[in-house]
């Protein structure tokens, strides 16, 4: 059984589609590759998965499990936990160290001791390849840190899909491969992730399934062999070329 | 000598009013601010209204006419009993100064990035756990400045509570004027209130560098 099911999502802003219907299926542990270029609705797909947006129509299921769309706060709130998302400015909260970003939610969910916690937080900082930086806050810290510290706060709630939106959009590109490393090694350790990126190498090597969308539909997809060497659709041939 | 002596004294008497005035005034409008605050950016367009309405006639009208209005309106309105002059200043100051700050607040809050409530939303906290938790502490360090103003503003405006003759600190010292023919006094008047905005210029400046431990 699919880990995720998506099924028609839509969703418009001021009555103009951004999601037309967007149908698609994630096994455990497979990566997906999101691509398309900018106002082809990929952000908004991960926010409406995440909750951020409201979806207009469509279903989200995890683990053979619809969640409701238009529920109650504490409701959103559960169906956010399946998901966790890694943010392209990596939104950390500035006066918390590095170790306490990532200790906060678990703490106010109830997650473990405070020791527990604190073990654990420094276990995925060092996951992340920062067990040196748990007291720094975050503007001590280069963007390429930051955004580590961001994916092991994410990982700290063991979501059960882990979202990334342009997760080095916003890096100097000397900073890009170290937060595409860590992408890299989590898929190694069985996580079921979804990417959103503009790193098109990266995505062909680490993807288990690529889409391709344009306009608010899933143009192409498929394996990334099938993607990006033997594109069916003109449109993915027009914007591999581009990219 | 003497009369030095005596008139310094009676000025510590009347600053002892002043600083009441001031203390209790902050200590209600900082947290009723707070409330005003989240009435004017309410969801529900009424409430919203309503609040904004009120922070703009508080704002929009002199201190020295509230405090009139507090004071006789009551009594001139609705025939009844006079208040404690004192308690009635308070309640103008109070309300005042929390119509001032919930707008600093509310600046305050919409400079934090949208990012940090998706971050906490992600999260799974609440709404009052990312308040408390992630907004509150980059809010505060962003407002000091503008509270430190306003707040320093507080300690010349406790003046304007004579108008209802409430006994402070520029009364103590307008008082000898009547009495002994002593302008003196008054001006000495000046030097208290300069010691107090100076101390808490100070503690202002302390409190920022104490949360420069962060930026954001």
């Amino acid at each position: 059984m699919a880990l995720l099911r998506v099924k028609n999502l839509k969703k418009s802003f001021d009555g103009s589609p951004v999601l037309s219907g967007i149908d698609l299926e994630l096994e455990r542990g497979q990566v997906l590759a999101v691509i398309g270029s900018s106002g082809s609705g990929k952000t908004t797909f991960l926010r409406c998965l995440n909750f951020l947006e409201t979806p207009d129509e469509g279903e989200i299921s995890v683990n053979g499990r619809r969640l409701s769309v238009g529920g109650s706060a504490s409701d959103i709130r559960k169906n956010r936990l399946h998901f966790g998302l890694v943010f392209q400015n990596f939104n950390l909260f500035p006066q918390y160290t590095a170790l306490e970003n990532v200790t906060l939610a678990p703490k106010l969910l109830g997650m473990g001791s405070r020791r527990e916690l604190l073990e654990r937080g420094r276990t995925l900082l060092d996951r992340v390849g920062l067990s040196e930086k748990a007291g720094f806050y975050p503007y001590q810290l280069s963007g390429g840190q930051q955004q580590r510290v961001a994916i092991a706060r994410a990982l700290a709630l063991r979501p059960e899909i882990l979202c990334f939106d342009e997760p080095t959009s916003a890096l100097d590109p000397e900073l890009t491969e170290e937060v595409l490393r860590v992408i890299r090694a989590l898929k190694n350790r069985d996580n079921t992730m979804i990417v959103v990126t503009h790193e098109m190498e990266f995505a062909k090597s680490v993807a288990d399934v690529v889409v391709y969308m344009s306009d608010g539909v899933i143009e192409e997809a498929g394996t990334p062999e099938e993607v990006f060497d033997h594109p069916k659709s003109e449109k993915t041939r027009a914007f591999l070329r581009k990219a | 000598m003497d009369q030095f002596v005596s008139i310094t004294l009676e000025l510590m008497r009347g600053f002892g009013e002043t600083l009441k005035l001031f203390g209790l005034t902050l200590v209600i409008s900082i947290p009723l601010g707070l409330v005003v605050c989240f009435g004017s950016m309410s969801g529900f367009a009424p409430l919203r209204t309503l609040t904004r309405s009120f922070v703009w006639v508080i704002r929009g009208t002199p201190l020295m006419l509230q405090l009139v209005v507090v004071f006789y309106g009551p009594g001139l309105i609705f025939g009844l009993p006079s208040i404690d002059r004192f308690k009635a200043a308070l309640a103008a100051f109070a309300v005042n100064y929390a119509c001032y700050f919930s707008e600093i607040y509310r600046g305050g809050i919409e400079s934090i990035p949208n990012g940090q409530y998706e971050a906490g939303q992600v999260l799974g906290m609440t709404r009052r756990q990312i308040f408390f938790r992630v907004i509150l502490l980059q809010m505060f360090k962003r407002i000091l400045p503008p509270m430190g103003n306003e707040i320093i503003t507080l300690v010349k405006d406790t003046a304007l509570a004579r108008t209802i003759s409430v006994y402070e600190l520029m009364w103590s010292g307008q008082a000898y004027i009547k009495s002994d023919g002593l302008i003196w006094p008054m001006f000495y008047t000046g030097a208290f209130y300069l010691l107090w905005s100076g101390l808490l210029t100070v503690l202002f400046r302390t409190l920022e560098r104490k949360l420069n431990y962060f930026r954001g």
